[in-house]
């Protein structure tokens, strides 16, 4: 069935029934929120040079504002009352994006400046055994990594068979209420996980005890649910014929899990447990409260207090010695290993994902 | 999968014929994974239980007996009240900056780099909270001395700007914004999702009905996305409320209960007591500790599960 020919509308500009009515018709270049934001910013550096105080946050912010108010007028003038609020409250969810991520900026750039004063080779090689005012922090780098591997080691086999539970055997009460509290269990403040750990192990080993173990245990409790939020979504995206392709054949459920879905979700459970181990491994105070603070070397998470990496930072920071510089240069140097590290972690678990998990169709 | 128990019947039966061997593996791996469930759940128990055994004595102590010689109540509830007011304050500069950076992503920003950009925020949380810490005491908080200042001169008649400002920026104004970058890719990670899970059909039939970008975000988008935006916050405020390191550093505590948001004198929070005072703590005192720890347990759950119930109500309309 053809349309009846609708010769009103084709004798009527265009523009007259999707412009808006209450405006002039007209409409800015495509360059105008630029224009009026590079010129508000021009227009406030020279108040501010006129005035004698320039600072760069400042123009920024007072910048952004008069941008806002320049291109709704400029707007309201040729476009009409609708299109300037629109392009106002545009302009105004930019800046606050732009205020959202100037700390990013900021803090990347001060832990790297501040961080490479404090990075020599002595910082990765010599602990802080019996040095005063000097010392390094390998003590606290093979800490960090004994303690986070403890705690993956405990966390990812039980956050990976609870998620294959919830995805694959689960269901009534026990599943429900698992649901429930892995999300209660991702609110857990970091400080409570630490108590926790302290009070299971005085119980058992006396008040005052502070063991790598029990940072690790503190840990998991972070990094248990977070593995099985991120292994649930990775094993319930993998498709349910590849699955009645295996039972058809005769194979046990077990057989299934194992050789069919475990592999296809193979590189999503990388990266989760990668991602994972980045939150927790930045962790202070479960550690500060668990593993204490210590200067030599302790290899052994079941003997004896273990430092790691952020509550050698802290600790540089709250009791810097005698030469108080130098104390601080080590606590950013740290804070920059951290980051290092986290960032790394980021990265690779991202190209795991790219480069290896399965293309489902 | 709940499907297949009928459907593998053939299975059962092939695995009956070979003796069971089959069915043997099967019993063993859902019983692992049983036991993993339930492992879960023990652990979370574990973690009320022993806070409250190893927090006990000092709920049942009597005040001559505790540190301090003061009551469990008058010791923990300035500290309740700064845990409190730290986390709403950060909710509230954290909130309309999230959403505005959700909508960013999602509706303005074009979509080749949004991706990029929602990354970059993403980054935001990955970063250890002993960062966050060191960059508010070295870099946020003589950054804010001057601007503390003109608040004390020109909005000094408000109680929360009443002074006298503090000289060294370590005041409850400045833990707010830390608290609030921290908290923000939270909550805007979860707005995000809301917003770009809008029903096109909604976007473009505001469109279509002529309506400018901000006419359709404000018609569609936000209305769709309130309840997690809602769900998101308290989320955002739970982790807030928890956050230790941040405030340990920055925070300059006297105790009592103020308002001031800008002064030297500041109420400490639960979780940086814990861990200022723990390490040089002994006895009794590390039960105190643990019992301020068991309240903080209790006010960061009540926030969590009002936010799962916003959730789960949302999800059912």
């Amino acid at each position: 069935m053809t349309p009846p020919p609708d010769n009103t509308l084709a004798s009527v500009p265009q523009r007259s029934i999707f412009a808006h009515t209450d405006g002039a018709g007209g409409s800015l270049p495509s360059w105008a929120p630029y224009g009026a934001f590079v010129g508000a910013l021009v227009f406030c550096a020279a108040v501010e040079a006129a005035l004698g105080w320039f600072t760069i946050a400042l123009m920024l912010v007072f910048g952004a504002l008069v941008a806002i108010v320049a291109i709704y007028g400029w707007s309201r003038a040729v476009e009409g009352r609708r299109r300037a609020k629109d392009r106002a409250i545009t302009m105004a969810i930019a800046t606050a994006f732009g205020i959202a991520m100037a700390p990013l900026i900021s803090l990347l750039y001060e832990v790297i400046k501040r961080g490479v004063a404090g990075i020599n080779w002595d910082f990765f090689t010599t602990t802080s055994r019996g040095v005063v005012g000097g010392g390094g922090a390998e003590h606290a780098i093979v800490g960090t990594l004994i303690i986070t591997a403890c705690a993956a080691v405990i966390s990812v086999p039980i956050g990976i068979m609870a998620a294959i539970y919830m995805n694959e055997y689960g269901r009534g009460p026990l599943r429900r209420a698992l649901t429930f509290f892995v999300d209660v269990m991702t609110g857990i403040p970091s400080i409570v996980a630490g108590l926790f750990a302290y009070a299971l192990f005085e119980l058992f080993l006396g008040p005052g005890i502070q063991l790598g173990i029990m940072g690790s245990l503190a840990l998991s409790v972070l990094m248990i649910p977070i593995v099985i939020r991120s292994a649930e979504e990775v094993l319930k995206i993998v498709p349910n014929h590849l699955r009645e392709a295996a039972y058809a054949l005769g194979t046990p459920k077990w057989k299934v899990i194992v050789k069919v879905v475990l592999p296809t979700a193979f590189a999503g459970l990388v990266t989760g447990v990668m991602l994972a181990t980045a939150r927790i491994i930045g962790e202070t105070a479960p550690l500060l409260v668990t593993t204490g603070v210590i200067d030599s070397m302790n290899t052994d998470p079941f003997s004896g207090r273990m430092q790691n990496l952020a509550v050698y930072a802290y600790n540089e920071y709250r009791s810097p010695g005698v030469m108080k510089q130098a104390s601080y240069d080590r606590a950013w140097a740290a804070a920059l290993t951290l980051i290092a590290i986290v960032m790394i972690l980021n990265v690779i678990a991202r190209l795991v994902y790219r480069r290896y998990r399965t293309e489902i169709r | 999968m709940a499907q297949f128990d009928t459907t593998t019947n053939a299975g059962q039966l092939l695995a009956a014929a070979s003796g069971g061997r089959r069915r043997r593996g099967d019993r063993i791996f859902s019983n692992t994974a049983v036991i993993a469930a339930v492992t879960i759940l023990a652990l979370l128990f574990g973690v009320a239980a022993f806070l409250v055994g190893e927090g006990l004595p000092a709920l049942t102590a009597s005040s001559s007996e505790l540190p301090g010689h003061e009551s469990f109540i008058s010791y923990a509830a300035p500290l309740a009240f700064g845990t409190v007011l730290a986390g709403v304050l950060a909710m509230i500069i954290a909130v309309p900056l999230a959403v505005a950076v959700a909508l960013f992503i999602t509706h303005i920003a074009p979509p080749r780099i949004a991706m990029t950009l929602g990354y970059l925020v993403d980054l935001l949380a990955a970063i250890p909270s002993i960062i966050y810490g060191l960059w508010g005491i070295f870099v946020l908080g003589p950054a804010a001395v001057p601007v503390m200042k003109w608040l004390e001169e020109k909005l000094g008649f408000l109680p929360i700007f009443e002074g006298p400002a503090s000289i060294t920026g370590r005041t409850m104004l400045v833990v707010g914004l830390v608290l609030a970058v921290m908290i923000l890719p939270i909550v805007s990670a979860i707005a995000r999702e809301a917003f770009s899970q809008t029903p096109r059909k909604l976007q473009e039939g505001a469109q279509a009905l002529g309506a400018t970008r901000w006419e359709m975000i404000r018609t569609t988008v936000l209305p769709f996305g309130k309840s997690s935006v809602i769900s998101g916050s308290m989320l955002g405020l739970g982790r807030a409320l928890g956050e230790t390191m941040a405030v340990a550093i920055i925070l300059s505590v006297s105790g009592g209960v103020s308002f001031n948001l800008i002064s030297q004198a500041n109420p400490s929070t639960i979780a940086a007591n814990v861990a200022l005072n723990f390490p040089e703590s002994s006895g009794l005192a590390i039960n105190l500790l643990i019992a301020t720890g068991l309240v903080l347990f209790a006010i960061t759950l009540a926030t969590n599960f009002l936010a799962r119930l916003i959730i789960a109500r949302s999800e059912t309309e």
